[in-house]
């Protein structure tokens, strides 16, 4: 039979056409060439006329077959081919996924603001509460219910600027702790941060308005070794928990007994370096118990009550966190310091 | 207070390393701030004797000398100084030696011969004349008999320059501790060792001292005490070594054997000595008195001080001859041919001696120890060992007796002895024996049950006091560590949870936060071109600023503001914003009230991508955020520190929040901001008043939105707000969910002086989809609102 062989022939024939085909074109034209209308297959089954009964269903089934093979062949090639088309676009869509990503302005926090935002967590997390108390100040707030009378030497250590012989620009933030004293009835715990202002001329570690954080618990029965407990634990949660304190004796004129308080050097854990002068220890803050005369001056009772006070210095311990060596830069506000924070 | 090792050991047998001594008093209560060693930069100078001192063969000024410096063979050492000659002992620099002031001395050959070091002078040394009084400055330091002349031997111990100087910072309560004797107790009671104190002797003179001097307080509140002694044919010359080289480590220069006397005592007792020469006391007379007005004195220094009866004076029968506690007269000093002197230990009221000194603007030795108040019961002491120390320096004859008068005794002070109560008050649980050992270390009594108080502890009031005594020498190191008892809850205050919000939407915006001085130069008003009759130039003001600059405190932050866009602009930062969450000072009509300090929010910015419209949609921003959704915006054209076209106001109920805008070029020129700069000024206050920071959930929409667009012609000076205001009386909010400007267009379509302003609107209704004709009955209704301000529909 000769359609059988032509048929045969047509199988192998597309099989390889299809082998050597690489785009869509070529493919359509394929299957043109062997099941269009016009195409070889039909060809074929248009001669069926001259076959014999029992040979016509034999060559029919065998042209569907082959149809079969072949349109089923086109399709996975067809898919074949437009895979790789997508990925030779993609490729062409290659960009350098080095370059720099769009910039997103966001603000910055002052380094200053950043610390103090630090401190005021570790002391809420205590139950301290945050208060305020006024820059102008009165003379009494700020010196003589601390103990302090017009004419006491430790005047000296605090040069102040005078509004009137009544009125200044506060030396400490120590007088917030008569305002809250005159409000609050004990147990207090406070923290008050805030401007204070010293006739210090300016250089790289003085400014003649620098951040205290003063700090205050009153209560039944505190003791010094509360005041030493609680700052330990500031001293750990700010610097790490293998920090260490030290006191030594001090005097402050509102604090009986006062003391300064060390921690050992973040930088070399106590070693000694270049940060804490080979001495291991860092200065941070004065503390001590609250006078008697000064819980009597805000108005409670000193035979009932107790308390510890301290007073950090926000520069300082903003100089420490960063590592800066000139205090000056904290007022001056150039995008390029604030941007580093 | 400098402390000579060598003077400490006159009263505490302690020997311990220099650095373990600092810290052990710095534990204890009395802070070392340094220690440094007499001498210490020197290096390998040496006795040397000269044994021969010939001229040099070359040089005409130079000498040849053979100099034993202890070893077998003497060394050879050329010098040009002329005051060298055989037999005499003198310091010298040997090869590879550093002399005073770091110079390094190597041998070398000098015209032609080997010199193997050199001579030293007393500069080269690091010492002055003052502490050798028989060397010459300008030529070789030759040792006197108080050396030790041994050849070889380190100059350090030859000449005494090796003590150890402890610099302490002494609290001004413990002004008993600005002394030898007193660190000598803290040291005692530091290393539990004994306190070897010394009662003066004066043996008998002759006369009565009745004969020579009267004393009389009138102004017995501001004297405790006055005590006088005489001294007769003083024999002025230098003092010893001993007492030279004690005074020199406490950095005190030696003068003479009486000044010497008076410095020596003030150091080792704390207590200010004077000597006065009796000639020219008037009378033989001291009466301690208040000045009156206007008299005047000359000091020592020279200059003549007007004084007023506010001044504790010590004066003779007709002039004040000292200030007390501060400074003698010119003639009150101790002069070559002075013959007869008083020695004067007086005690006199703290504050009184402070105000005069600082009345007179004259700081001494002396008024800094006063003001801390001394303890009067040292005077006789004092006093004592000043006559004592004449005797035996050999300085004059001392008369007998003393004039003492006593008039203000201060009271005793006793305390209870509760050891219980410090235990309680420290957390610490020493027992009742301790504490009274602890106590009984630094010389307070402990009997009965009752604590007395030394007289020379003027800072020990309270049982507080005493806990802290007992505290620091047990040893704050000591206390145990607890934590507060009872729980307590802290949360930030409504207002400090706003200014968290308002500063993190600042920075949400791009603003970075700033810091600056609250007080600044009145000129910044100027500079800001603040009309003169503005109300934020009434200020507060400082009495004793620095300097102009920083001389009053701040009504308005813009000034800061500009001074900081001014130096970034000026440090060629090509963008700055920024934020300052500022305080402003305002005051009231008298001084009789603080000021009120209120918060002002300062916006600044310049520099690429700002404009006008940023900054005002930070504010809408913020505005939005704080839940203000009414307000008012009013273009302001009369500020003079803002651009009169591109400034507003923006009221909330009538009341202005925020001023913002973009600065005018006269004061950007002031300022040499030569970019554009945009700033906006937020009441802080009156931003917190309005605010309503309640949130309330809104279902998301179920119904579908009709959108509308509008465009209107009106006149180019229309405010697009008028139009926006006009839409929005007319439609209800129920059903108009947005209304958004899109674009406003001016140009040849529209005609000259008009613009054309379009909007889209949103329409939608939470409980039911708006029919066609609902929105369109609404848009007629905008349509007319907008007519009646001259806007007419754009087809």
């Amino acid at each position: 039979m000769k359609q059988k062989e032509q048929l045969e022939g047509i199988r192998a024939e597309a099989e390889a056409a299809l082998h050597s085909i690489e785009t869509l074109e070529e493919l359509d034209n394929v299957r043109v060439k062997f099941l269009g209308k016009k195409g070889d297959l039909t060809a074929v089954l248009k001669t069926m006329g001259s076959l014999s009964p029992e040979e016509r269903p034999v060559v029919g089934q065998l042209a569907n077959k082959i149809r079969g093979e072949i349109t089923e062949n086109i399709e996975k090639k067809a898919m074949e081919l437009k895979a790789a088309q997508q990925e030779a676009r993609l490729l062409a869509e290659t960009i350098d996924v080095t370059l720099p990503g769009s910039p997103v302005e966001i603000g910055h926090e002052h380094p200053l603001s950043l610390v103090l935002d630090e401190v005021k967590e570790i002391f809420m997390g205590m139950g301290f509460e945050i208060a305020q108390g006024p820059e102008v100040e009165w003379d009494y707030y700020n010196f003589e219910a601390l103990n302090i009378p017009k004419d006491h030497p430790a005047r000296d250590t605090q040069d102040t600027f005078y509004i009137t012989d009544n009125m200044l620009l506060r030396t400490q933030t120590s007088g917030t702790q008569i305002r809250v004293m005159e409000e609050k009835k004990p147990p207090i715990r406070m923290i008050a941060p805030g401007r204070v202002y010293r006739s210090d001329a300016v250089d790289a570690t003085h400014s003649p308005l620098f951040h205290q954080i003063e700090g205050m618990a009153i209560d039944e029965g505190i003791t010094m070794g509360d005041l030493v407990g609680t700052l330990e634990t500031f001293a750990k949660k700010l610097y790490g928990s293998d920090t260490r304190i030290r006191l030594r004796p001090h005097h402050f004129p509102f604090t009986e007994p006062s003391c300064e308080i060390d921690v050992s050097c973040f930088k070399c854990g106590g070693k000694g370096c270049s940060m804490c002068k080979n001495e291991g220890w860092i200065e941070i803050l004065g503390a001590g118990m609250i006078h008697p005369q000064v819980l009597h001056n805000g108005g409670i009772d000193p035979e009932k009550y107790s308390g510890f006070a301290f007073g950090l210095g926000l520069e300082r311990l903003v100089m420490f966190a960063y590592e800066m060596d000139d205090m000056r830069m904290l007022y001056e506000n150039d995008m390029r310091f604030l941007e580093q924070f | 207070m400098d402390l000579s090792k060598r003077w400490l050991q006159d009263y505490v047998d302690i020997d311990v390393p220099d650095r373990d001594f600092a810290e052990a008093l710095t534990i204890s209560g009395s802070k070392v701030e340094s220690f440094r060693h007499e001498g210490e930069t020197l290096e390998n100078i040496v006795v040397g004797e000269i044994l021969t001192v010939e001229k040099h063969p070359n040089a005409d000024r130079l000498f040849v000398c053979t100099v034993n410096v202890g070893k077998e063979e003497p060394i050879t050492i050329v010098t040009s100084a002329t005051n060298v000659t055989p037999g005499v002992f003198v310091p010298v620099a040997l090869h590879k030696s550093v002399v005073a002031g770091g110079q390094k001395i190597t041998k070398g050959k000098m015209r032609g011969v080997l010199s193997e070091g050199m001579f030293c002078s007393v500069a080269e040394l690091g010492i002055t004349v003052h502490d050798f009084p028989y060397a010459i400055e300008d030529g070789i330091f030759l040792l006197g008999d108080d050396c030790k002349k041994e050849p070889g031997m380190d100059i350090h111990e030859a000449i005494g320059l090796n003590d150890v100087v402890t610099e302490f910072e002494i609290t001004s309560n413990r002004p008993d501790c600005m002394s030898i004797i007193g660190l000598a107790r803290e040291t005692a009671a530091t290393y539990d060792l004994p306190l070897k104190l010394h009662t003066p002797e004066v043996k008998s003179g002759e006369g009565d001292v009745n004969d020579y001097l009267k004393v009389d307080i009138n102004a017995p509140e501001e004297c405790y005490r006055y005590a006088g002694a005489v001294v007769k044919n003083v024999r002025v010359k230098p003092s010893p070594l001993w007492i030279r080289e004690r005074l020199r480590a406490c950095g005190v220069r030696p003068i003479n054997n009486i000044v010497d006397i008076t410095n020596f005592v003030m150091l080792e007792y704390g207590q200010p000595m004077h000597a006065f020469d009796l000639r020219y006391l008037e009378g033989n007379h001291v009466i301690v008195r208040m000045a009156e007005d206007g008299e005047k004195i000359t000091t020592l220094d020279g200059d003549e001080k007007t004084l007023d009866p506010s001044i504790l004076v010590i004066a003779d029968e007709k002039k004040p001859v000292a200030v007390a506690g501060v400074m003698g007269g010119e003639y009150s000093g101790i002069m070559d041919d002075t013959t007869t002197i008083v020695f004067e230990s007086a005690c006199f009221h703290g504050a009184r001696v402070r105000r005069g000194a600082k009345k007179l603007g004259m700081r001494t030795e002396a008024s800094s120890r006063f003001e801390k108040e001394l303890n009067p019961d040292n005077c006789g002491t004092c006093l004592a060992r000043a006559l004592e120390l004449v005797q035996l320096l050999d300085a004059g004859d001392v008369v007998n007796g003393v004039v003492d008068n006593y008039a203000n005794p201060r009271e005793q002070i006793t305390l209870p002895f509760e050891p219980e109560w410090t235990n309680n008050f420290i957390g610490i649980n020493v027992p009742a024996e301790e504490q009274a050992e602890i106590l009984r270390k630094i010389d307070f009594k402990v009997e009965d049950g009752v604590i007395t108080v030394p007289s020379f502890r003027i800072d020990i009031h309270h049982q507080a006091d005493i806990s802290e005594e007992i505290a620091r020498f047990y040893g704050y190191n000591k206390i145990p560590a607890t934590q507060l008892r009872g729980s307590a809850q802290a949360e930030l205050t409504p207002r400090q949870k706003f200014n968290r919000l308002v500063e993190q939407t600042m920075r949400s915006c791009g603003l970075s936060e700033i810091q600056t001085f609250s007080f600044i130069s009145p000129k910044e008003y100027d500079r800001i071109r603040l009309p003169k009759e503005s109300g934020l130039r009434k200020n507060i003001v400082i009495k004793n600023p620095l300097g102009e600059d920083t001389s009053v405190m701040r009504t308005t932050s813009i000034p800061s503001m500009l001074n900081v866009l001014s130096r970034n602009y000026n440090n060629r930062n090509e963008r700055a914003w920024l934020y300052e969450m500022s305080t402003v000072y305002i005051p009231h009509e008298t001084l009789d009230e603080l000021p009120d300090e209120n918060q002002q929010l300062v916006l600044g910015l310049y520099g690429k991508g700002t404009d006008y419209f940023v900054l005002k949609g930070m504010v809408e921003k913020l505005l939005s955020i704080c839940g203000i959704a009414e307000y008012d915006v009013e273009p302001v054209k009369d500020d003079p520190t803002f651009h009169p076209g591109r400034t507003a106001s923006i009221t909330v109920d009538g009341e202005e929040v925020v001023r913002l805008g973009e600065i005018h070029p006269a004061v950007l020129h002031n300022y040499e901001i030569g970019d554009r700069a945009y700033i906006a000024a937020i009441d802080v206050e009156k931003l917190y008043e309005k605010a309503d920071l309640v949130k309330i959930y809104r279902h998301l929409p179920k119904y579908p939105v009709t959108t509308r667009d509008l465009a209107f012609v009106v006149d180019a000076a229309t405010p697009v707000l008028v139009l926006e205001k006009a839409i929005r009386q007319a439609i209800s909010s129920s059903i108009l969910e947005k209304l958004e400007l899109f674009d406003v267009y001016t140009g040849d379509q529209v005609g000259k002086d008009k613009k054309s302003v379009a909007f889209s609107l949103k329409f939608r209704a939470s409980d039911r989809t708006l029919t066609d004709e609902e929105v369109d009955a609404a848009v007629k209704k905008a349509v007319k609102s907008v007519e009646k301000c001259g806007g007419v529909l754009r087809s």
